[in-house]
This record gives C-alpha cells, sequence and structure tokens, in this order.
C-alpha cells in the first residue's frame, strides 16, 4: 500500500488535489482535557444541510481521506447522517472521538458504515491519572467499554496517547493496553497553543528526559540508531522541497466553515458559508502563499543542520508570529532527538523554553 | 470459480468501500476491512464503474472495453477476467452468478 500511497500523494501535491480534509463536526465536548486548544462554546455549527452540501463540493474537489473530528463528535445528534452521506460520496472516513458515547448500536452502525479508523484518545491506563486529564469522571471506563464494543465489530481502533506532565511516564502502560485490546497505538508528545493564541497550555509539555526517553524507545521509532542520528549534508532537493502537506494536498475545515491549511495551522483562507470549498482551495491568498513557501525561503531554517529532517511545523510557526519561522517545538525535537542544537538555537531566535515538541509516533503492537 | 465462468458472472462493487475517480479516469480504492488501496488504471475503472450486479462480465468488457480501448476482444475478456477475480480475492468486488434484482 506504501507505494500506492506514495504515488497517489505525490501526484495530489502536484496536481493540487485537497486529498485529505479534515473536518471538525462541533467544538463542543463532553470532557474538559487540561491540554484542549478548544473553546467548546460554539453555537455557529455547520447544520446537516450545509455539511452534505460540503461533502458534495469536496467529492467533487476530490478529498478521498475524510477525519471527522471535533470537539466530541457524538455530540452531534446528526452524526450518523453525516456519516451516511459521506458513505454515499466514496470518502475513505476516518472518526476521532473519546468514545464515551459509543454504545453498541453506535459501534454497529460504525462497521455497517465502513468506517476505517476510529482513534480515541486514551491518556493512562490508570483511571485516576486519565479521568483527572478529562476532568470527567469514570471516563475511561466509559472509553475502554467503547473500545471493546468496536473491536468486536472488527472496527479497526487506534489509541492515540497525547503526553504532557500529568501522564509523562504513561505511554508504556497504554501501549500494552492497546495491545490486549486489539487497537493500534501512537502517541503525540505534542501540547499545541490555545487556538486563541494562549500559549499557556504549552507548560503542560514533557520535559527532555521523558521526550528523550519515547526517543529511545524502539517500539516507538524502529531504530533507535537511524532515529536519532545527526543530520547529514542536503541537496537542493531539500532546499526545494515543500515543509509538508498542509495547503498542498490536505486541509482542515472549523465546525462554522472556516478552512485553514491544517488544524494546527490556524490561517483563514476562507469560509464556506460564503464560497465553494474549491474556489477557496484553488484561489485563496492565504493557500496560495502556503504553496509558494520552499525551504529555501526560511530565513533561519534553511541553513539549520537538521533542515533535511526536522519536521518543522509551519502551523506551530505561525502560531509562534511567522510561517516563515522556525518551530521551537520542533527545533527541541531535532536537538532532544540529535543532540545537535537547531540554528534558532544558536541564533537565539525563535526559541522557547524547551517544553514544547511536536512529534507523531505511531506504532503497531 | 472457474476461470471460464467468471466472464459470464455478475460483477458487483462491494459496499461502504471508499473510492475516488480521479480526472484521468483512474479509481482510488480503499477497503477499510483490511486497509488495502488499490490504483485502477483507466480500463480497470470502466470494468469497475460498470460493475453494477446486473451486467455480466463479458458484456462490459463488449460494451465498455473494446469499443473504447484499442484491445483484442479475447485478450481484454481474459484480462478482464483475471482483474474481476483478483478482486473479489480482495472483498472489493463480488461476483454473482445471477444479476442483482435488488439494484435499481
Amino acid at each position: 500500500m506504501a507505494n500506492v500511497m506514495e504515488a497517489l500523494s505525490r501526484r495530489a501535491m502536484d496536481r493540487r488535489i485537497p486529498l485529505s480534509v479534515h473536518v471538525d463536526l462541533t467544538w463542543r465536548c463532553n470532557e474538559r482535557c487540561v491540554h484542549c486548544y478548544l473553546d467548546h462554546d460554539d453555537p455557529d455549527e455547520l447544520s446537516l444541510a450545509e455539511m452534505r452540501d460540503l461533502l458534495d463540493q469536496m467529492a467533487e474537489a476530490g478529498v478521498f481521506f475524510l477525519t471527522l473530528s471535533g470537539g466530541e463528535i457524538f455530540l452531534r445528534k446528526d452524526l450518523f447522517a453525516i456519516l451516511e452521506h459521506a458513505r454515499l460520496r466514496g470518502f475513505d472516513i476516518r472518526l476521532k472521538t473519546n468514545a464515551v458515547l459509543i454504545g453498541e448500536k453506535e459501534a454497529a452502525r460504525i462497521a455497517e458504515l465502513g468506517v476505517h479508523q476510529v482513534q480515541i484518545s486514551v491518556y493512562s491506563h490508570l483511571p485516576a491519572i486519565h479521568d483527572a486529564i478529562t476532568k470527567a469522571p469514570c471516563s475511561l471506563e466509559k472509553t475502554l467499554r467503547a473500545i471493546a464494543l468496536l473491536r468486536a465489530c472488527s472496527v479497526h481502533v487506534v489509541i492515540a496517547c497525547v503526553l504532557m506532565k500529568p501522564n509523562a511516564a504513561a505511554f508504556e502502560g497504554v501501549q500494552k493496553l492497546a495491545g490486549e485490546l486489539g487497537a493500534e497505538f501512537t502517541i503525540d508528545p505534542t501540547i499545541t497553543p490555545h487556538l486563541n493564541g494562549d500559549r499557556s497550555l504549552l507548560a503542560l509539555n514533557i520535559d527532555r528526559d521523558d521526550l528523550r526517553k519515547i526517543f529511545e524507545t524502539e517500539s516507538l521509532v524502529g531504530s533507535v540508531a537511524a532515529f536519532t542520528a545527526p543530520p547529514g549534508p542536503v541537496g537542493e532537493d531539500v532546499l526545494d522541497g515543500t515543509p509538508c502537506s498542509a495547503g498542498h494536498s490536505s486541509s482542515y475545515i472549523s465546525p462554522h466553515g472556516d478552512v485553514y491549511p491544517c488544524v494546527q495551522f490556524p490561517l483563514t483562507c476562507g469560509n464556506v458559508r460564503q464560497q465553494r470549498f474549491i474556489d477557496i482551495w484553488r484561489d485563496s491568498a492565504g493557500f496560495g502563499e502556503v504553496r509558494a513557501i520552499r525551504a529555501r525561503d526560511l530565513p533561519v531554517c534553511s541553513s539549520c543542520d537538521h533542515v533535511g529532517t526536522c519536521s518543522r511545523c509551519p502551523g506551530l510557526a505561525f502560531m509562534q508570529g511567522s510561517m516563515y519561522g522556525p518551530s521551537s517545538a520542533d527545533c527541541e525535537k531535532s536537538f532532544v532527538r540529535t543532540g545537535i542544537p537547531s540554528a534558532a538555537m544558536l541564533q537565539g531566535t525563535g526559541t522557547r523554553p524547551a517544553s514544547h515538541h511536536l512529534v507523531q509516533i505511531a506504532g503497531v503492537v | 470459480m472457474e476461470p471460464h465462468h467468471v466472464t459470464e458472472c455478475y460483477p458487483k462493487r462491494a459496499p461502504n468501500l471508499a473510492a475516488r475517480v480521479f480526472d484521468e479516469g483512474e479509481v482510488i480504492i480503499m477497503n477499510p476491512v483490511n486497509s488495502t488501496l488499490f490504483n485502477l488504471n483507466e480500463t480497470a475503472t470502466a470494468i469497475w464503474l460498470a460493475a453494477d450486479g446486473r451486467t455480466t462480465l463479458r458484456r462490459i468488457v463488449e460494451r465498455d472495453i473494446v469499443p473504447v480501448f484499442d484491445v483484442d476482444p479475447d485478450a481484454a475478456l481474459r484480462d478482464a477476467g483475471e482483474f474481476a477475480r483478483s478482486l473479489a480475492e480482495h472483498s472489493i468486488l463480488h461476483l454473482l452468478s445471477a444479476p442483482d434484482e435488488k439494484v435499481t
């Protein structure tokens, strides 16, 4: 599948097909996670009719991979009507949920509709830790029950463990739990700023020692020697490369129709209540600027030793001040991974306290 | 099913698959059960799109492949049979022995 996927991604990038779109159906939530970057009081969601129209537009534009997330998507009473329409339009559907509201009926319907994957947040195998993060009593118990129901229906479940100070040591327990439940496992030691710009959440990020422990865990990173190897010299092709798929072949749509390059890149490029999705995708100035950026255009990062291997997130850089600037979270990650400071660290530009990181490591257990 | 029978069966796309047809006439199909991704070329896509459960594979080839693509009819039928069996093995195409009356 990797070769087909790579070819598909390359073609989408070359032809500017919005292959993947992440839609937040709601920002309302039944949990109050300490690290959440969203406001939950959001009365202006796209209606079912608007969602159906948007799905039609996205299918016509070539969107194939559709992620429906939130907030908590099961708070929308019309969720299954949306899923049924998405199925009719041929999307590869992935859901992100805390699963608290998934019972037997919901699990069976998800399976019937051919949902490809359900990603569920679990912060610890210990209820005291998980429930303290979600601020919802018995939430771990309800979530695990739902995972078991989904697995009984053969639904592909991914357990996602966001790591932060309160659960820094939790990943091994959650990884073991995922194995027992027949679920895939992924961790994300990334706490991002609030979408309103508040950066105080970053204080929750795990410290360097805990991040290093993750980077030295073979079941998460594969070959530790290769993963932590110092970066080599780069060619012109790297400097001519694009940072990531955001705005090139992927996009994000908020519950009220704002279109961003990515959920972590809150550059409003248009709103689907005012323009057709494809017109925003093709013609907005915001997408145009994002697409024009090449590694060689980055004043600090282009001269960095890590330019060829860094997972620099342009969205986090944007939230830090400039989409052309460094993302301190990624500088930190490159440093902890290899022991070699980034150009931004050496220049003293754009660096922040060494506490926030961006990395997504997936491992099948 | 024996190879010579495949052309007389009624191929039908499996339900609840993710699929997208791109401008070049190619289709991408994802089987969510086993996360298998398929990329069909133009002729395979023509067969896939015509697989409505009420038309035999032979008829699909005669109607949608031979007149459109520059191919030998016997070779086209043979290739189509192999293709249909392959997709059936991956559970993204059903090979029905009788037309599906439920299809509207």
